[in-house]
């Protein structure tokens, strides 16, 4: 059984990210009895004041402050963690773009184990964690097993744990900055430049009310106009899932998901789309979903709320048509 | 610029339903449609264009049993250069590590500049990369949506961040990037491209060859395995609209009336 466990705390210009308070429970889930850590690193007033308020969930927090900590290169940090943290450590990481920048490497440097984007903990055993996570966008799920006796790097997928929100642990916070940086800043061949600003497209899908949203499953470029004729008879916004912006089908702010727009319309129609855990990730607000795709057995039909199985192509123009003759 | 990309076969999901077989132990392996992991498409395609535009070479390695050859082939079909198949009984079984400890010993062969991967694969997991480059000490960067190649020693990258936004970097060469989809538009391989890369030999390297002690892959160094597969009942899942594509279109009017799905 681990002692302790580490919890990596995402956040950005002050404020802490969804993730911190969900990886309490997952940490939890792993073995009740151990001790969690918050590792935060940052820089300067903002980074105290995301370490002052993760004391109120975690017991334990360690500071890392440099200035070379401003914008997090993960190449750097990585570096930095492998100074401190103790043998064997279990160490809980957000499954998104960070996260899996990171982990693998991380879980190498550490010579631990790599469990990536874990959606349960089914037990502990003789040193053998038991979970769940999924494969092929979320068809199937699978039991894995990881040893984690020499350590383990484990991603959490977010979302998949409840957050805590009791917020009264009354923690301590630990500045641990100096066994960080102690034998320089590491990682200087990979160097941060800049950020570029996602571009805008000519509607605002984080405004819609409305939303119908297509998928791979519209197969084919001409096929997008019954989608925006069927946007159109209801006044909808058209959105959609990555692949159809990876084609070029659909400028990048339309898209939906964790690396595309986060929207909160009362409504949305998720057309040939499968439902995977990046795309519903930027479905917040709890609409009401309505799913159709020709596989009964898609995992978007156990998170919408009405499920029509149908092929798009054929279901699509006739909504339309009866909704026009509604008018 | 010499360009080794790191491909696999995987069942193709945007055509097969996925199921898990009747005694959990696998998917339902019959009648499914395999193909090259599209991430790992997107890298090859990107190889390709850098070698195009700076000179050098693209080399596809695949770790896999006698089918992973058409994965390479096909690669080979849209530009790669060279491939090089990697089989073995004592790959089997191995985690994440196992599969970066064999690719490791590729690289360590040969004289690579750049060494991509796709993001993730059929399993999610997103690691090979980052380990490779961890175990080769080289710099590393995920989900890559853009390369500039400024000289022989550096080279200038795009990570796609959260909300559509895009991370630059600099990094120097040799690096190891896994590739996002998106970041180009692959090449169509058509059937006569295939065809005349039919009779290219592709060397077939085991352990052996590789030079990696078995102790450090396979089964009996993996720490993470795979148990089972199951299909997790999730909630209640959604109510079904049944009946004639009429009665259905009718209800589900209503119901997007009563829920302000029109104006
Ligand atoms: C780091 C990272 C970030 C990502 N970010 C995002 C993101 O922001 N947004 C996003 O959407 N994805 C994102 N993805 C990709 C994501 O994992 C999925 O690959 C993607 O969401 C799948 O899109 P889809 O559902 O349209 O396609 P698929 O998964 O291929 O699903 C197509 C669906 O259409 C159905 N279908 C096919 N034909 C028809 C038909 N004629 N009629 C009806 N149904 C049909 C199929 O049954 C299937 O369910 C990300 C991935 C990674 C690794």
């Amino acid at each position: 059984m681990p002692e302790q466990i580490f919890a990596y705390i995402l956040h950005k210009n002050g404020n802490v990210d969804d993730t911190a308070a969900e990886l309490i429970h997952a940490a939890n889930a792993i073995s009740p009895e151990a001790s969690v850590v918050a590792v935060v690193a940052g820089s300067g007033d903002e980074l105290q004041a995301v370490c002052d308020e993760m004391a109120k969930t975690y017991a334990e927090v360690w500071k890392i402050d440099s200035d070379a900590l401003v914008y997090i290169n993960a190449e750097v940090l990585r570096g930095l963690l492998v100074r401190v943290l103790p043998k064997n450590p279990v160490v809980l990481v957000p499954h998104e773009h960070f996260g899996m920048d990171l982990s693998p490497g991380l879980s190498v440097k550490l010579d631990a184990a790599y469990l990536p984007d874990v959606v349960a903990f089914e037990g502990l055993e003789g040193g053998l964690l038991k979970a769940v996570r999924e494969e092929y966008s979320g068809m199937v799920s699978t039991h894995v097993t990881c040893d984690i006796r020499e350590g383990a790097v484990i991603t959490i997928r977010p979302g998949a744990f409840q957050p805590d929100e009791s917020r009264d642990a009354g923690g301590q916070v630990l500045d641990k900055t100096d066994e960080a940086v102690d034998g320089g800043i590491p990682g200087g061949n990979r160097r941060y430049l800049e950020i570029v600003e996602a571009e805008t497209g000519d509607v605002d899908i984080t405004k819609s009310d409305v939303l119908v949203s297509v998928g791979r499953g519209i197969e084919d470029e001409d096929n997008l106009e019954i989608v925006f004729d069927l946007a159109k008879s209801m006044g909808a916004d058209v959105s959609c899932s990555r692949p159809i912006v990876d084609a070029k089908w659909l400028e990048k702010a339309r898209q939906v998901g964790t690396s595309g727009q986060t929207v909160k319309p009362k409504v949305y129609l998720a057309c040939g789309i499968s439902g995977s855990f990046q795309h519903m990730g930027g479905i917040k607000g709890a609409p009401f979903i309505v799913a159709i795709n020709k596989n009964a057995k898609a995992p978007i039909f156990q998170v919408a709320d009405v499920g029509v199985v149908a092929d798009i192509v054929e279901f699509l123009p006739d909504l339309a048509d009866a909704i026009g003759d509604t008018k | 610029m010499e360009i080794l990309v790191c491909v696999k076969r995987v069942p193709d999901s945007s055509e097969n339903e996925i199921e898990v077989n009747p005694s959990g132990t696998d998917i339902e392996r019959d009648d499914l449609v395999y193909s090259v992991n599209e991430w790992d498409n997107y890298a090859v395609e990107e190889a390709i264009q850098i070698r195009d535009k700076v000179g050098g070479s693209v080399t596809v390695v695949s770790i896999g049993d006698e089918d992973a050859e058409e994965v390479i082939r096909r690669e080979m079909a849209m530009g790669a250069d060279n491939g090089i198949h990697l089989s073995d009984e004592s790959f089997e079984g191995s985690d994440g590590r196992g599969f970066a400890t064999i690719l490791k010993a590729v690289v360590d062969q040969g004289n690579y500049d750049l060494i991509l991967t796709g993001a993730q694969a059929d399993d999610g997991a997103g690691q090979v990369g980052g380990m490779l480059a961890a175990l080769l000490d080289y710099p590393y960067a995920s989900l890559v949506n853009l390369i500039d190649v400024l000289d022989g020693k550096r080279i200038k990258v795009g990570r796609e961040i959260a909300g559509g936004h895009q991370e630059m970097n600099e990094i120097d060469l040799p690096c190891v990037l896994s590739i996002q989809t998106g970041i180009n538009e692959p090449r169509y391989v058509g059937i006569r491209g295939i065809r005349k890369v039919a009779s290219i030999d592709i060397p077939i390297k085991g352990a052996g060859d590789l030079g990696v002690g078995t102790e450090t892959i396979g089964a009996a160094a993996a720490k993470v395995k795979r148990q089972d597969y199951f299909v997790p009942e999730l909630g209640e899942g959604a109510e079904m609209l049944e009946g004639s594509t009429d009665e259905i279109v009718e209800k589900l009017i209503e119901l997007l009336k009563a829920k302000g799905g029109f104006k």
